[in-house]
């Protein structure tokens, strides 16, 4: 027994053990971490069957207080029966516990809340009607309730025949003004969002312009004339839109359709505020998995609403990727030639072993510490001095002296400098002395063996650092609180008006995001499954990030491969 | 790293050696018969560090447009005196030069020498064979492209040439885009030659060119050489004494950083003057 035991410690078996079952706990907490993030943060885009039913708790006078409720299931937990006899719902205590469920009650705009906890024993008469609907709006969150009456130009439009074919020709007239009401919103966002807005930058760029002039003393009566004329004619063309801008917010609320809540509560929504309209217990699975699919893409491509806990987060996914691939530009030269400096052309010694410790730990500071550098000296000195030289037009106001894109990235690429610099350090290590030599014995210089040929075989490892570059500065929040992210950039970086990229703006990040929705938000039961699927994404976007520097690498590697004879 | 300091450092090692280059090549010339001299080697003594000396006070004359060999157990300073006549220990930290090395009469060691000009005349092959990680046809048109060839019909003359010379064009001439490290390790070797030659240099250096190889390839690389030196002088090291008896005019004998003994390949092998050289060739040591 003894001896056999023996064997088995010499074969190494146990510490074969040991390494596999570390990795095994490392693949099950990623994967587990991942189908949390997917399980919580997808199925809130799944369309869940209304339920109805009369909740009916027992109360201390004994009297019987029953309301109806119409909404979604979201989840149900155990509760020990003493904590709820304890918050005043006199419940048997002896039974011990008591499951409740969280019901999505929307019609924030009647009850208050959108969210309620019931017991769930205490809730009667459930049941799935089939008309109920499933309204998302603008304002005020989801709706739920029976459709009652159109109205077009608050006159009530009246159907004919029986009671499933009104309903039935109310249902389809109720979409087909949803849809003219979606189309002339279309309009109306493309009017406000994008002509009202290049009118609104080109006369920001007027006034810049005359401000200019004045400072430089230049400003003749010729060109105030032609600045007063250009502006004339913005101001037509604006005028002209603002009035388009009118017709159409008349058209657009010229139908309201109205809709019978819980309790018999009669509510009017104006066609104008509906984001989306379906009746969740008539829909098929087909038709359940496609209303899932528009809610999805409406959350990968749609601006937020209500406080960021309704509609999409496609300006975070932007302005993430796009700071990114900002910082990967900064950083990626800068640290490049750091490292070629320190390891091909300075002399090695205690000054270069010091430099590299320096960088090593530099790697390690906390990047609040970043944040408030990049603060400090890009945007309060250098941001300060670049406004005096370039924009004295909009001073007082700050162009670059405050909080942006441009400085985000800076502060970014400085903290991920270290780890381009370590990596191609180590990269440039790597290649044989052999390959070097051999090009020095056809006459070419130390500069062009360098460039010829070590740092081609050096860029896999270029793009290692800059993967893992990537990696760590898609998910650091900490430091952009500071420089340049916000809750909600009202426009994009990158757009249609000169210079097309705007580097001082301000701009959203899915890392900030999901801190602002989880924490900061009014509505928590609304923004929770948000997060979870804000933290997905931001998981899927730096994968994506990563993966494509991976390819580029092994593609390089391939062209590259060092020689192993 | 190490290659810029010490481009700087032997800047300043040059003036340390005052050797009369003619009267060398008087006295040098009358050892191995009447044959124009290539690389004139006087008093030359080389440092790795301060107690650490690799070549004792070496005099020779390599011949041109002959094959010499140098010979010797390892650890000799064998590759150490080939490298000194393209300046390849310019690379090594901290490595001194004492003495004259002269090519075609000049100091490689002078200041004014370039040392990038004086490698493209002075070839190297090094014991493994290194291409770059490029096809093979930007491997043989590296050396001319850094020399500012870019023409499309030079470089493919100039390829060509070197492969045919190297006797590796029927091998590879259909795949010329591809990569050469997809190539065997004869081919490799021959490769380098091949890129070596491409830029017509003067000498040719083999340090162990077939050491890596297998027989068959050894003998590939044998029979070039052959063929090369007709144009070039090769001055070639290697620890298979038979290679040196087959290939080589002339072969030097060194041992402990020593010249033992220097004369035609002939005398060396079946009349050497020194018993140390008797001793090595007959395989009593080394």
């Amino acid at each position: 027994m003894k001896t056999q035991m023996s064997t088995w410690m010499r074969r190494g078996t146990p510490w074969v053990w040991l390494n596999a079952g570390a990795v095994a706990i490392s693949i099950l907490m990623v994967v587990g971490l991942l189908a949390l993030l997917t399980v919580r943060g997808m199925s809130h885009f799944w369309p869940r069957d209304v339920m109805q039913g009369n909740y009916a708790p027992p109360t201390s006078s004994g009297e019987l207080l029953s309301t109806q409720v119409i909404g979604e299931f979201v989840e149900s937990e155990m509760v020990i029966s003493a904590q709820i006899a304890s918050s005043g719902i006199p419940v048997n205590e002896a039974q011990g516990f008591y499951e409740r469920q969280l019901l999505k009650l929307g019609n924030r705009d009647l009850t208050g809340a959108d969210f309620t906890w019931v017991l769930s024993d205490f809730v009667h008469d459930v049941e799935y009607p089939q008309n109920v609907i499933a309204l998302e709006r603008r304002e005020w969150g989801n709706f739920y309730g029976h459709l009652s009456g159109i109205k077009e130009n608050s006159e009530l439009i009246s159907f004919s025949g029986d009671a499933l074919a009104i309903e039935a020709a109310r249902w389809n007239d109720f979409n087909e003004r949803l849809e003219r009401a979606l189309d002339i919103r279309d309009d109306i966002y493309v009017i406000e969002n994008q002509e009202i807005g290049q009118i609104n930058y080109a006369m920001e760029r007027l006034r810049l312009r005359e401000r200019r002039l004045e400072l430089d003393q230049e400003l003749t009566p010729e060109a105030l004339a032609e600045i007063d004329s250009d502006r004339a004619e913005l101001d037509e063309e604006y005028d002209l839109l603002q009035v388009q801008l009118i017709a159409l917010y008349e058209t657009v609320n010229r139908d309201s359709a109205i809709f019978v809540a819980a309790n018999d509560e009669e509510t009017e929504v104006s066609f104008a505020d509906i984001v989306r309209a379906y009746k969740p217990n008539q829909l098929s699975l087909v038709g359940k998995i496609g209303t899932y699919f528009l809610k999805l893409g409406e959350f990968l491509t749609a601006e937020p609403r209500e406080a960021n806990t309704e509609g999409g987060i496609f300006p975070a996914i932007f302005g993430t990727v796009m700071m990114v691939m900002l910082m990967s530009v900064f950083v990626t030269p800068f640290g490049v030639v750091a490292a070629v400096y320190l390891r091909e052309y300075a002399r090695q010694g205690f000054i270069t072993r010091a430099i590299r410790i320096a960088v090593n730990n530099l790697a390690g500071v906390p990047s609040i510490v970043y944040g408030v550098f990049g603060l400090g000296f890009f945007i309060y000195i250098l941001g300060a001095e670049v406004d005096q030289i370039f924009y004295p037009e909009a001073l007082p106001a700050p162009t670059f002296g405050t909080p942006g894109l441009l400085w985000a990235s800076l502060t970014l690429a400085l903290l991920t400098v270290p780890v381009v610099i370590v990596a191609t350090e180590e990269g440039l290590a790597r290649i044989p002395r052999s390959v070097r030599e051999g090009s020095l014995a056809l006459g070419a210089t130390k500069f062009e063996t360098l460039w010829r040929v070590v740092l081609p075989m050096a860029s896999p490892a270029m793009m290692t650092g800059l993967i893992l570059a990537v990696a760590r500065a898609a998910g650091e929040v900490a430091p952009l609180m500071l420089v340049g992210v916000v809750k909600l950039a009202p426009s994009l970086p990158l757009d249609g008006n000169y210079p097309y990229l705007h580097l001082e703006q301000k701009f959203m990040h899915l890392g900030f995001h999901i801190y602002d929705v989880g924490f900061q938000s009014p509505n928590i039961e609304a923004a929770r499954p948000l997060v979870f699927a804000t933290a997905l994404l931001l998981v899927i976007v730096i994968a994506g990030l990563n993966l494509t520097a991976v390819a580029l690498r092994n593609h390089l590697r391939e062209k590259y491969k060092a020689l192993d004879v | 790293m190490n290659e810029l300091n010490s481009e700087q450092a032997n800047d300043t090692q040059s003036p340390t050696r005052t050797v009369d280059v003619s009267s060398v090549l008087g006295e040098k010339s009358k050892d191995i018969g009447a044959l124009a001299s290539c690389i004139d080697i006087e008093h030359l003594n080389l440092y790795y560090a301060k107690d650490k000396q690799a070549l004792i006070d070496i005099n020779l004359t390599i011949p041109k447009q002959r094959v010499t060999a140098f010979i010797g157990p390892s650890g000799c300073g064998k590759s150490s005196l080939l490298r000194c006549f393209n300046r390849m220990n310019d690379l090594v930290d901290d490595c001194v030069i004492e003495g004259l090395v002269a090519l075609d009469g000049d100091d490689i060691y002078q200041k004014s020498v370039d040392v990038a000009d004086l490698r493209r005349r002075v070839g190297m092959v090094f014991q493994k064979p290194n291409p770059f990680p490029k096809s093979i046809y930007e491997n043989v048109a590296y050396g001319l492209r850094i020399q500012g060839i870019n023409s499309k019909r030079i470089l493919d003359e100039a390829v060509e040439k070197s492969l045919k010379a190297a006797a590796l064009w029927d091998e590879v001439k259909d795949r010329l885009n591809d990569s050469a490290l997809g190539m065997s390790g004869g081919q490799q070797q021959r490769l380098v030659i091949a890129r070596t030659i491409a830029v017509e240099p003067e000498v040719l250096l083999l340090d162990e060119p077939a050491s890596a190889l297998d027989p068959i390839s050894t003998l590939k690389i044998e029979e070039l050489i052959n063929e090369l030196k007709n144009d070039y002088t090769i001055v070639i090291v290697t620890h298979n004494m038979q290679q040196a008896a087959r290939v080589s005019d002339y072969t030097a004998f060194m041992y402990m950083g020593n010249m033992v003994e220097f004369d035609a390949t002939d005398t060396i092998f079946t009349n050497p003057r020194e018993k140390q050289t008797e001793d090595y060739i007959t395989g009593r040591y080394g």
